[in-house]
């Protein structure tokens, strides 16, 4: 299943910046997975989500407000052989977005577990402005849901208003927003990172040292996400940043909100992509109209695109390189660099049958990576790590919910390849993720520990 | 070792990791269910008496197991549709991986999951300060428990190879062969904290299985002879 993504949508920044348009790169139309996913950013400005897309996907900060799209994911329908292909290469593009998920998900698995701040409670942010201290479990029922739907109308809101500025081409405005956003994410929740990861293991840093590395990572990231850089670097720069935003999600969220917002994220999300009037879509549907080329800050790519216009046979090694050449006529922006594709992550591309690399405007599908958003990359990763956060089960139930939000990524990219349009990448697993963090906690633990305690093994 | 197993052979193919990873959810929901009984029993009965407790134990953890080979048996069946639809998207006509490598994987699946679930917390204790078996109770917990650990993931593997098998040829008493070993290695279980007669009844079986595994593979004395003396 190759997802494309031609419109990446909507970030989510905590602040006011929404990114999630991405303009359709090439004729055929990606199927983007959005994932619309609104993060609030805490106290600082709001930091921009990336949905989960294919594309990159830069993470504004703005004020507060963040909104996460997810890209949808188009497929573009071709020919009944490229469709075979693309089914066919499908495994790899999953393994292609597994591998980015597992990565963001251990980091901040492995972050709350040894990093103490992130699990303390100081304080939350202004989208949530109900305490969940309070003793009684109806008002702290209400409190939660309440904080949900501000977050939630939040996130509309921001997505509605990059949709109309994408409509109305500011796109200055927008990727000025994004490179603010991003700029926040990069150095300040850099430095609090490091300053926290520094603190727990004891080890003293100067400031000069600390400024150095946090300048370097930052303007690194800078160019990396929105200019061009070698596809290891900019994914793993995605990654950074997603793990980033959920750490700052899962410490500023109260624990039942962070839950009931998962699950009204997961059911807007379906909404936004799936209705008619839905934000996201009309997003996507602009952008392709447009053929345009994708914000590149917003969504997670697998397969490398450079926004050229020329085109250059790719012939690196491994796989065969598939480029889409832009026609001048179309003036599409994008090609894809199959090469660098096939020189990241897990496999490189198995050469593909007899395909000749034409000029044409065609975009060889199974050259194109899957794109996933940013904002999905995020709440997997809120939703993993609150479970190694706060369950008692720890380990057990962080695994269940991994496994559980891995098959429900399968089962979405499955969808997108019998559906070729896009879809939105949040449901299906954060209710996968949901439904197995409760049992776990509350049914198999007990179980679990029982068996434990008697050596019996099932 | 299981780890390596999935290092070496598994993690090449994507297809192979999806199933696998299939595999692991597949054990997991099972584990959920079984577990979800058990926990109604507990509830039901009264806590404090201690036999009874042993006893909703017993059959909470037979009736898990029970569970797992009808999970086992709904993936089979799960792939086996799978490959028809591999087989009709392919090329050449063939399916681009065999009904036996995915027995193989969807038993690693099974067998690294439940690995998992039974190792994980108990090594997550060990890094933090103690000592075994301070209340009278073995001081051999995590070895045993390791070794155990791994001859269950081992044996999922096995197993997995085995039913797969034996339903494809129809042969009903591979399954229940598979099923009956299961049972035993948890009965065997019950014999702990008395290592010896959990641990080496259950390598023996383990040994039992693999031989086993291999043949139907279509393995023999003469490949193993040919691949421990290196010969081309």
């Amino acid at each position: 299943m190759i997802t494309f993504m031609n419109n990446s949508d909507s970030e989510e920044e905590p602040c006011n910046e929404r990114t999630s348009l991405m303009s359709a790169e090439s004729p055929p139309v990606p199927s983007y997975q959005d994932g619309l996913q609104a993060s609030q950013a805490g106290e600082v400005q709001a930091h921009r989500k990336r949905r989960t897309g294919s594309s990159r996907s830069p993470n504004n900060i703005a004020d507060g407000d963040m909104s996460d799209s997810g890209v949808p994911v188009r497929e573009s329908t071709l020919e009944n052989e490229e469709e075979e292909l693309t089914l066919k290469y499908g495994a790899k593009h999953v393994i292609m977005l597994f591998v980015p998920v597992t990565l963001c998900m251990i980091v901040v698995v492995a972050t709350i577990k040894s990093v103490r701040f992130y699990t303390e409670k100081n304080g939350q942010l202004i989208y949530t402005p109900f305490s969940e201290d309070t003793p009684s479990v109806g008002q702290r029922l209400l409190n939660s849901v309440l904080n949900t739907i501000i977050m939630i109308s939040v996130i509309v809101v921001m997505t509605v208003f990059l949709v109309l500025l994408y409509k109305y081409r500011c796109y200055k405005f927008i990727h000025g927003w994004l490179i603010l956003s991003s700029l926040m994410l990069l150095f300040l929740f850099t430095y609090i990172y490091l300053g926290e990861v520094l603190k727990t293991y004891n080890v003293a840093m100067d400031y000069p040292t600390l400024f150095l590395i946090i300048w370097n990572f930052g303007a690194v990231g800078m160019i990396c996400i929105h200019w061009k850089g070698p596809l290891q670097l900019q994914q793993a720069y995605l990654i950074m940043i997603s793990a980033l935003m959920a750490l700052v999600f899962i410490k500023y969220l109260p624990e039942w909100s962070a839950w009931v917002i998962l699950g009204a994220i997961s059911i807007y999300d379906l909404m936004a992509v799936l209705c008619p009037k839905g934000p996201l879509r009309m997003l996507v549907e602009t952008a392709q109209e447009r053929n345009e080329p994708i914000f590149p800050a917003l969504i997670y790519s697998s397969a490398m695109m450079w926004t050229v216009g020329m085109a250059k046979p790719d012939t690196a090694a491994g796989g065969p390189s598939q480029q889409t050449w832009d026609a001048a006529e179309d003036g599409r922006e994008n090609n894809r660099s199959p090469s660098h594709a096939d020189s990241q992550m897990l496999e490189t591309r198995s050469p593909a049958p007899t395909r000749p690399i034409t000029s044409f405007e065609e975009l060889e599908e199974e050259e194109r990576g899957v794109k996933l958003g940013l904002g999905d990359f995020i709440f997997y990763s809120v939703l993993v790590g609150k479970a190694a956060a706060t369950a008692s089960g720890d380990w057990n139930t962080t695994l269940a919910c991994f496994v559980a939000i891995l098959i429900g990524l399968c089962l979405t990219l499955l969808l997108l390849a019998v559906f070729k349009k896009a879809l939105p990448a949040l449901p299906i697993s954060i209710t996968f993720g949901l439904v197995f963090y409760f049992s776990t906690d509350n049914l198999v633990r007990p179980f679990m520990d029982t068996l434990a305690s008697h050596q019996l093994y099932i | 070792p299981a780890l390596g197993l999935f290092l070496f052979t598994i993690a090449r193919d994507p297809l192979r990791i999806i199933i696998l990873i299939a595999g692991a959810f597949f054990w997991l929901v099972s584990l959920l269910l079984s577990s979800l009984i058990w926990f109604i029993a507990v509830k039901a009965s009264n806590p404090l008496d201690e036999p009874l407790q042993k006893g909703l134990l017993i059959f909470g953890v037979m009736f898990s197991v029970l569970l797992q080979e009808a999970f086992r048996f709904l993936y089979y069946k799960l792939l086996r549709k799978a490959i028809e639809g591999l087989v009709a998207l392919s090329e050449d006509g063939c399916s681009p991986i065999s009904i036996q490598q995915m027995a193989y994987v969807a038993g690693v699946g099974f067998g690294l999951m439940s690995g998992a679930f039974s190792m994980i917390n108990l090594l997550a204790d060990t890094l933090g300060p103690g000592t075994v078996g301070i209340h009278g109770d073995s001081q051999l917990y995590f070895l045993t428990s390791a070794f155990m650990t791994m001859v269950l993931i081992f044996l999922h593997t096995f197993w997995g190879i085995l039913f797969f098998h034996g339903c494809e040829h129809q042969h009903w008493w591979e399954i229940t062969a598979v099923i009956v070993m299961h049972l035993a290695v948890s009965g065997l279980t019950f014999c702990n904290p008395l290592y010896m007669g959990s641990l080496v009844p259950s390598y023996l079986l383990m040994a039992t299985a693999a031989t086993w595994a291999y043949l139907l593979s279509g393995g023999s004395a003469q490949n193993l002879q040919r691949f421990l003396l290196c010969k081309s």
